[in-house]
């Protein structure tokens, strides 16, 4: 049942990835993209990683979405048709492939519990955490008790981002604009 | 490398696989695709490609969520590959809001998000400030 249902998701993401690749229209891009995202959110569940996938739905589908449909509207409607077809693309993506897969040929089954990433901190953690943080969720636990400060770090990020966006299109609109493509 | 090519091998393997499937189609759309948004858009499914393989090195077959139970004897999976993704997730929305902000400046200055246009513009306003300079410098002589 969970190998059905890992195959399908598996086929519908590089069915969406393939589709957003070749769509030219941008709001039909967007929104493959926010399929994508939930379809991953999906695959997530089915790992085990639930905080990721209702983070993944929030944020992959919601806000980026939200964002990116902002930039359209902004921006252009439609991407151009391209002047000319190269293969260089293609054969770079072809040989990274090759290299990534020759990479995974030394690692561990799917799923085995002997694996390296099984054998360290990662046990310590749920043993510990129900006398150490007296929560019953372990990622809970480590993110923001063990190792918090990586979230300060992380929320230090976001403003940044934040404080560059406001800085990047403050005062958008208020400058003389170029007269804009007819792209419709 | 001695490595068996056995059914075994294959099916744990096959998952990596069509992750590195679907972060080459977002390494094709960002190598490929001249268009701004839709390079943000590859870079993101590339992300997300390599979310889903850090996630699934932690998976642990039969087990379940790392949310403690009153089972002793319960399997859980490794929550760690789940904390390290939660972070990423968010750093990447706001490099993902970042990137979209230059794009609509970009598209400000240029009138177009098109990586082409960009660059055949560049290329006409450096040829017409080198043509300035060389009609002054023959000027001055």
């Amino acid at each position: 049942m969970e190998l059905v249902l890992t195959s399908l998701l598996f086929f519908a993401l590089i069915a969406t990835a393939i589709a957003i690749a070749l769509v030219r229209r941008l709001f039909a891009v967007v929104m493959l993209a926010g399929v994508f995202s939930l379809l991953a959110a999906m695959l997530f569940v089915l790992m085990d990683a639930v905080d990721v996938a209702f983070t993944e739905a929030a944020v992959g589908a919601g806000i980026s979405t939200v964002l990116m449909l902002g930039t359209i509207a902004l921006t252009a409607r439609s991407e151009k048709q391209p002047s000319s077809y190269s293969l260089v693309p293609l054969v770079i993506v072809v040989l990274t492939g090759l290299v990534l897969i020759y990479g995974t040929l030394d690692m561990p089954n799917f799923g085995a519990p002997d694996a390296p990433v099984q054998q360290h901190v990662g046990p310590d953690y749920i043993r510990k955490t129900p006398q150490d943080i007296h929560v019953p969720n372990v990622v809970t636990a480590v993110l923001a008790s063990y190792r918090g400060y990586d979230t300060l770090g992380e929320t230090t990020v976001v403003f940044t981002a934040g404080l560059g966006v406001i800085l990047l299109i403050s005062g958008l609109g208020r400058r003389p604009r170029r007269r804009k493509r007819g792209d419709d | 490398m001695a490595i068996e090519f056995d059914l075994d091998f294959i099916f744990g393997h096959i998952n990596y696989w069509l992750f590195v499937i679907l972060m080459l189609t977002g390494l094709y759309i960002v190598v490929a695709r001249g268009n701004l948004l839709k390079k943000i858009v590859g870079l993101n499914l590339f992300q997300a490609a390599v979310f889903m393989l850090y996630i699934s090195m932690g998976k642990i077959s039969g087990g379940t969520a790392p949310i403690l139970t009153d089972n002793p004897d319960e399997i859980y999976s490794n929550p760690l590959p789940h904390v390290l993704i939660l972070t990423a997730i968010v750093v990447g929305i706001a490099t993902t809001s970042l990137g979209l902000a230059l794009i609509v400046r970009i598209n400000e200055s240029y009138g177009t998000i098109e990586e082409d246009e960009i660059l055949e513009l560049d290329r006409q306003k450096s040829q017409a400030e080198i043509d300035q300079v060389a009609k002054e410098a023959s000027r001055s002589s």
